[in-house]
């Protein structure tokens, strides 16, 4: 299975995405950077966190409109599976490839810690290895978390399950303590919290494994159900 | 050529908390009036553009596109033709 990491002007997640995907699936990956025009090679395209474009205008908001975003935006619609971690969930907010948008954390504090996160739907590429409520420990580092949908959006999140993670302690005021949703095909992820940053007891954790190894076995049965 | 001024805040049934905090630094300060207060951004553009109403147009687009997250921001803008 091959991973793209995308690299934005400003993305500081790129080298932890690259040794995650390495240290806990040792498949093939490789970073490309936001010019590129073809990622037609690989099978799973990840949007790291950092502050691209220095989150100018939005967090997310110029790092949207990147060559790239086009060919991401092909990937998902081809059902590739797409994962963005934080400034990655906040671009495919922006992309509109998930609903919703970020606002600034109702502390108005960058929040770096912890959190405990639960499993809300473990029947997805991304969350397969986990159980339903599993408690999770994954670090959080942001400014601008403070997820927002309208009423009938997350009505339509809560109905359709793509609620996939959320904080057990709210800690940025994010409506339904919504931590990570995707897209109602189910190929597109994006999550607030970091777990290439839990991948190993070293860190301080290593819930975030599970998350990558669910990508791998999706995609073994997938292409090779025996 | 035009001169665009835009201005995009917080749709109104959004919580503003910047705005809050502001709000509660005014307080502080003595300034009991203050009801309300709202952040938001100052946009000013100049275009290369010679009619009113594709001035209009391309800013709006602008706006749509870029400039405010339609999610959760209202914009407002005023236009006003200036020299060459």
């Amino acid at each position: 299975m091959r991973f793209a990491v995308v690299v934005f002007p400003g993305s500081n997640c790129d080298i932890d995405c690259y040794n995650a995907i390495e240290d806990v699936l040792a498949q093939p990956v490789e970073y490309v950077w936001h010019q590129a025009n073809d990622l037609s090679e690989y099978d799973c395209l990840i949007l790291p966190g950092g502050f691209s474009y220095g989150d100018y205008l939005r967090s997310g908001a110029i790092a949207r409109f990147s060559p790239i975003m086009q060919e991401v935006e092909k990937a998902a619609a081809e059902g590739k599976l797409v994962l963005g971690i934080c400034n990655g969930f906040q671009i495919l907010l922006e992309a509109g490839l998930l609903p919703g948008a970020m606002k600034r954390n109702d502390n108005l504090q960058f929040i770096c810690t912890t959190e405990e996160l639960i499993v809300n739907n473990n029947l997805t590429p991304f969350t397969n290895q986990y159980a339903l409520g599993e408690s999770l420990q994954i670090p959080i580092a942001h400014g601008e978390g403070n997820y927002y949908c309208d009423q009938a959006t997350l009505q339509d999140l809560e109905e359709n399950n793509q609620i996939v993670f959320r904080y057990n302690n709210n800690p940025n005021g994010s409506v339904a303590d919504i931590a990570g949703i995707i897209n109602q095909r189910g190929n597109v992820l994006g999550m607030m919290p970091h777990p290439e940053r839990a991948v190993k007891e070293l860190l301080g954790s290593s819930d975030g494994k599970k998350l990558f190894q669910s990508i791998l076995t999706f995609w073994r049965e997938k292409n090779d159900p025996s | 050529m035009y001169k665009a001024k835009i201005y995009v805040t917080l749709k109104a049934d959004i919580l503003d908390p910047q705005g809050k905090a502001i709000k509660q630094s005014l307080l502080t300060l003595g300034y009991d009036e203050t009801k309300e207060v709202r952040l938001g951004k100052y946009i000013e553009l100049v275009l290369n553009v010679d009619l009113y109403d594709v001035a209009v147009e391309r800013v709006k687009e602008m706006c749509e596109k870029l400039l405010a997250n339609t999610v959760i921001e209202d914009y407002r803008y005023e236009l006003e033709e200036v020299a060459v």
